[in-house]
């Protein structure tokens, strides 16, 4: 293979990789927006609240990373349900707006009582090293791997159950109309707990995967926000195959643009893309209305 | 003292610009701007290169940086305007830590996370520094008593009356005739204009700007001033402005003296605290202390 286009395809590996572990906290945003219906920004902080619960797990505790990732999901989701009744629930009735800039001050509250406890410096977490491999000439992390695998069992399960039980018919009929729901008695309260634990919970675990690629502080989830929106609103606000779509495409694209930009301006390209979703098709690859 | 005392009244007039400006996109036409901060350090910015690297006198860059900010914040809710509010949500947000990113980065032109230093000053080099001070803050004073009183009339005209027919209910503005989309973008140029007129007069005043500033929490202080003062009237977002300061340095004092906390702690906790009063005002006293009174129209 020609040089570039080696690189090219490195790029596009790095960028499905990056994209699979980018949907996992996109699904979560674009499950609470479509049950909800405001851009919830507290996925951010619940993104490093999964990430340090994972981080005590794996450290602190020793465990391998299956058992801490499990962790940081049931954390995370935990987080987000108490957080969504306490502070969240009571502002839903005054319109989006002032929902969204609750879920702001929330993100901003949890993150700094991560801070509180642990700091501000980076942390790794405990990680056997592994010799990268090579497949023709593109190199491949075992980690990255394993990372990618736990990504999609996570939304393999998400997509079962949401197919599948009862339970998820529910949630999917409350996104859909929330009114027919309610006339066919389904628990609207209930649902909304119980996609706050899923969102959140997959916020967290995408936090945990981002940090395993990396180090966490408790920035992790913010730094992240940018992406996990592109992907949201690219692949079409509320749309949960969507989110996959317009993650794998805002995770490719990103790492495309290293082509010619610096990697500081990651966050710039996502950005970059909601606007020209914004502009070209608003309401995203997958999504049905953005009026 | 005298010094720590003017400076803290300037920021106080700072915020209540920014307040203002806030007002007009949030208080009046119902438009959600989380990125306040980045309209703010598109004045400060632009006002910052004109005048260190063009060498544009001080209120060139400032009305530049002021122009700027105005066209970046027409052109948002242009984009955004015929969607769900979320995105406009999305958007801000978005530009505010895309301005960020790209102010850490672009090292050629903003130095990067080292900031600008050295922005002039108004006579900074001829007069003494509690002179400078005091002159500053009769410029600020006076910048914002107009903007004030533009606000008054923009509040009580035909076009704050469409405005808040928007927030209301913007169907009923369109079927009524009005231009809804137009209505919209003007009010949000306006309010980033205020934005970035306020970032303008920061960067004079502290005469350095670096990416560290204008970080996500400085729009939550102007929402906390708006919402303290009560939103929707322009004395609301003056008062609330001086509450917000004032609150703000009192936790800078009061939390060295709790026992057994690292700088860190400290630090996390006052912004922890910020975010929890913004929350508490907002679920419990959304009308703030002063709130809005509606314009009574005479029987004709």
């Amino acid at each position: 293979m020609p040089p570039i286009l080696a690189e090219i395809a490195q790029l596009v590996v790095n960028g499905i990789m990056t994209g699979t572990i980018l949907a996992v906290p996109a699904i979560g945003l674009t499950s609470i927006h479509a049950v909800l219906r405001f851009p919830n920004f507290a996925v951010a902080s619940h993104a490093t609240v999964g990430a340090f619960a994972g981080y005590v797990a794996n450290v602190k505790l020793g465990l391998p990373v299956l058992p801490s990732v499990v962790l940081a999901f049931l954390v995370a989701g935990a987080v987000g349900v108490a957080a969504d009744e306490l502070v969240l629930k009571p502002f839903r009735a005054a319109g989006f707006i002032t929902t969204a800039i609750a879920s702001i001050a929330l993100t901003i509250a949890l993150e700094n009582l991560v801070r509180f406890g642990f700091g501000n410096e980076l942390r790794g977490y405990d990680l056997p090293i592994m010799r990268d491999w090579r497949l023709g000439g593109i190199r491949v992390g075992p980690q990255q791997l394993q990372n990618l695998a736990i990504a999609v069992a996570a939304m393999a399960a998400l997509f079962a159950f949401l197919a599948f039980t009862r339970t998820g018919k529910a949630m999917r009929a409350v996104a859909d109309n929330p009114m027919l729901a309610s006339i066919k008695g389904i628990n609207a309260d209930v649902v909304a707990r119980l996609v706050s634990f899923v969102g959140m919970g997959l916020a967290g675990l995408g936090g945990m995967l981002i940090g395993l690629d990396t180090t966490i502080d408790p920035l992790t989830g913010f730094r992240a926000i940018l992406s996990v929106f592109a992907a949201a609103v690219v692949g079409g606000l509320g749309s949960i195959p969507g989110a996959v779509v317009g993650a794998l495409t805002v995770g490719v694209g990103e790492e495309l643009c290293l082509l010619f930009l610096s990697p500081d301006y990651r966050s710039a390209v996502g950005f970059t893309a909601i606007l020209l979703v914004l502009t070209l098709r608003p309401r995203g690859i997958l999504g049905q209305r953005a009026y | 003292m005298e010094n720590y005392v003017i400076a803290m009244a300037v920021s106080a007039g700072i915020y209540a610009l920014m307040a203002l400006g806030l007002n007009v996109i949030w208080g009046l036409a119902g438009m959600i701007n989380l990125g306040a901060v980045g309209f703010f350090a598109i004045g400060a910015y632009i006002t910052a290169l004109a005048t260190l690297k063009l060498g544009f006198p001080i209120w060139a860059g400032t009305i530049l940086g002021t122009i700027g900010a105005a066209l970046v914040g027409g052109g948002v809710a242009l984009l955004t305007g015929r969607l769900r509010g979320d995105y406009l949500a999305i958007v801000t947000l978005g530009l505010a830590e895309t301005i960020r990113v790209i102010s850490s980065n672009m090292i050629w032109l903003t130095n990067g996370t080292d900031g600008l230093s050295g922005i002039p000053g108004p006579l900074r080099g001829s007069l003494s520094p509690t002179q400078f001070n005091l002159l500053y803050l009769g410029v600020v004073a006076a910048i914002v008593a107009v903007a004030y009183l533009l606000s008054e009339r923009l509040a009580q005209a035909p076009f704050g009356r469409v405005l808040r027919a928007i927030r209301d209910d913007e169907q009923v503005a369109a079927v009524a005739g009005k231009h809804v989309m137009g209505f919209k973008v003007r009010a949000f140029a306006i309010g980033a204009a205020a934005l970035g007129l306020a970032g303008a007069l920061y960067a004079h005043y502290t005469s350095y700007i670096a990416p560290d500033i204008f970080v996500p929490l400085l729009t939550l202080y102007i929402k906390l001033a708006l919402l303290a003062g009560g939103l929707g009237n322009n004395r609301g977002a003056l008062i609330g402005a001086f509450v917000v300061v004032f609150f703000l340095e009192s936790t800078r004092f009061v939390i060295p003296y709790v026992p057994g906390l690292s700088a860190v702690q400290g630090a996390a906790l006052r912004e922890f605290l910020i975010a929890l009063l913004l929350l508490v005002l907002l679920r419990y006293n959304p009308a703030g202390l002063v709130p809005e009174r509606l314009p009574r129209i005479a029987p004709s």
